[in-house]
């Protein structure tokens, strides 16, 4: 498991730019995940990785491939302060993990360093550092059941209103 | 905390008449939805998780499918995307359409005052111009949408932005908005709701207010909306789609996250620098910039409204040598228009391109793709690093003012020495 580091306002033309996002391939859309800004991702990200970011991760467009790339990358949660909205229901109703820290905690996070999710807290093991985790009632609620179409496959979309609880 | 007896926002009233019951803020709902749309990327996307769910969508005339992003076809693989997609369509029978961006067709045929409208596109907020609730969704959103009809919803906080004032000579409501973005960043409104209010807002025509709407997806917004009013009225009766609609606004003791006041007499042209649409400054910081294109067009700015503003700043003049200055009307009705008209030709005599109505160089696709070294100066919402193509490019976005003013004189240029 690795760290990989972004900033802040990462958009999804970054994730995947409008010139490669022209297949519903999904493998050949995982090789495509941060061709410009981050070449080396693709090709070297694993199973299991954490994507570290600032601010405003996702915003943009509402190109539902940013999401499914990075799940196809095998990225195991994106830590950072703030979602864009579109990204983060992308992210809710495929399952990709996205968890919200503080500010601060990003700032101590360097790409060598080794994190862990315990419960509803990011630990830096390498620093010691610790802090809460938010992540949405809805992805949660939802990732019990597989996602949001495994959901509707057994329930009416109207259960969606008391799936959180 | 948000008070539960508190009046309701705009946005909570569609929204709890969408759900048939009362909602407060930060509720969780389930609504139906008035029409979804997707296009020529979105929709190939939905098709799959449709097919997980359904084997019919709920309502083949609530569903607007546009062939925009990439249309015609500029590659052997979005012909063959945009062959999945018809044969979905044909089988659903759904109508595709192909005439334009999609937010502005719906805006000119379909979008009614205080519906909600689900769009797999992040620029779907534009159509809060006619006082509706549109907001930008994924694939598995429309696919999920197109077989039941409905959506899950977070009821939202609202932002209101009071405009007061006249705008002074050369500027547009697109700098008043990219002013917004850059006090608001482009996080700003993440998750909320921008309302937009005040004296000067009953001033501003529907076309004006698609523009304003447009940009709210910038600054995160789940949609930017004008109450529907007389405005709202004129056009669709202009479109010849007139109904009567109920004049919905937010209660006066409605909870609202910020309220902020603009006085848009001293809004000055503005252009967003690159690499992000909040990093907006006075055209005078970045006037003389050497350009390679302009592009006027997009669903935020290339109405004949927009047409008529550059006309103005152009006529009787030459496009700079060297300067690709490319036109590409948001809608056929736009560009039938501007043929009627003249400005079409007119702008063909001073050297610009006429590209088909469509998204066109907006995101890199076609019709004007950026290379290394070109500067771009854009009447549209996006200026992100690679976003019209080379990720050496810098994007400068604009009102068509200051894009007109700019293909004159192949720099970036203030408009406002035209219209004296």
């Amino acid at each position: 498991m690795r760290v990989w580091k972004f900033g802040n306002s990462i958009n999804t033309d970054l994730i995947t730019p409008g010139r490669y996002n022209i297949t519903t391939d999904r493998r050949e859309l995982a090789k495509v995940a941060f061709i410009e800004h981050r070449p080396e991702f693709a090709k070297e990200v694993q199973k299991g990785d954490f994507i570290v970011a600032g601010r405003n991760f996702g915003c943009g467009s509402s190109r539902e491939t940013a999401v499914t790339a990075l799940l196809e990358c095998g990225v195991a949660a994106i830590i950072a302060p703030s979602f864009a909205r579109i990204f983060y229901r992308n992210a809710i109703n495929n399952g990709l993990l996205l968890v919200t820290v503080d500010e601060k905690f990003i700032a101590g996070v360097e790409e060598t360093h080794q994190l862990a999710l315990q419960g509803s807290s990011v630990k830096n093991l390498t620093t010691g550092a610790s802090t809460p985790a938010g992540v949405s009632p809805m992805l949660l609620a939802l990732q019990k059941h597989g996602g949001l179409l495994t959901f509707l496959k057994t329930h009416k979309i109207d259960e969606l209103e008391q799936v959180q609880q | 905390m948000v008070n539960k007896m508190a009046g309701q926002t705009l946005a909570q009233k569609i929204l709890s008449a969408h759900a048939g019951r009362e909602l407060s803020i930060g509720d969780t709902a389930v609504i139906s939805v008035d029409y979804v749309l997707a296009h020529d990327t979105t929709t190939a996307w939905a098709i799959e998780p449709f097919h997980a769910i359904a084997k019919k969508v709920f309502d083949p005339s609530k569903i607007f499918i546009f062939f925009d992003h990439a249309f015609p076809a500029p590659s052997t693989q979005f012909a063959e995307m945009h062959a999945k997609i018809r044969r979905f369509c044909t089988e659903q029978k759904i109508k595709i359409h192909y005439d334009g961006v999609c937010h502005q067709l719906m805006a000119e045929e379909a979008t009614y005052p205080n519906t909600f409208l689900l769009g797999a596109d992040s620029h779907t907020p534009t159509g809060g111009a006619m006082g509706a609730m549109c907001c930008g969704f994924g694939s598995t959103d429309a696919a999920v949408a197109m077989a039941t009809g409905k959506a899950w919803v977070k009821v939202p906080q609202t932002i209101r932005i009071n405009l007061e004032g006249k705008l002074p000579l050369g500027v547009y409501p697109k700098d008043v908005i990219l002013g917004i973005a850059r006090d608001l960043s482009s996080e700003g409104a993440n998750y909320k709701v921008v309302e937009f209010g005040g004296s000067a807002i009953a001033d501003f025509d529907v076309p004006a207010r698609l523009t304003l709407c447009n940009m709210c997806a910038e600054i995160g917004a789940k949609t930017g909306i004008v109450p529907a009013d007389a405005q709202t009225r004129a056009y669709l009766e202009k479109q010849g789609r007139y109904k009567p609609f109920e004049e919905l606004r937010s209660d006066p003791d409605a909870h609202f996250e910020q309220v902020l006041t603009y006085d848009i007499s001293k809004f000055e042209p503005t252009v967003s620098t690159p690499p992000d649409i909040d990093r907006g400054v006075p055209v005078s910081e970045v006037e003389g910039t050497p350009i390679t294109q302009v592009f006027l067009g997009s669903c935020t700015n290339c109405r004949i409204e927009d047409l008529a503003v550059a006309y103005k700043i152009m006529k009787g003049k030459k496009v700079k040598e060297g300067v690709k200055f490319i036109v590409t009307p948001a809608s056929r009705q736009v560009y039938e228009q501007g043929l009627l008209n003249g400005f079409l030709l007119e702008f063909s005599k001073m050297g610009a391109t006429i590209a088909p109505p469509g998204c066109g160089a907006c995101l890199g696709r076609h019709m004007g793709v950026l290379g290394d070294d070109d500067v771009c100066v854009s009447t549209s919402n996006r200026n992100f690093t690679g976003r019209m193509g080379s990720p050496k490019a810098k994007i400068y976005l604009a009102s068509p003012a200051v894009a007109a003013a700019s293909a004159l004189e192949g720099k970036i240029a203030d408009p406002r020495k035209y219209l004296k």
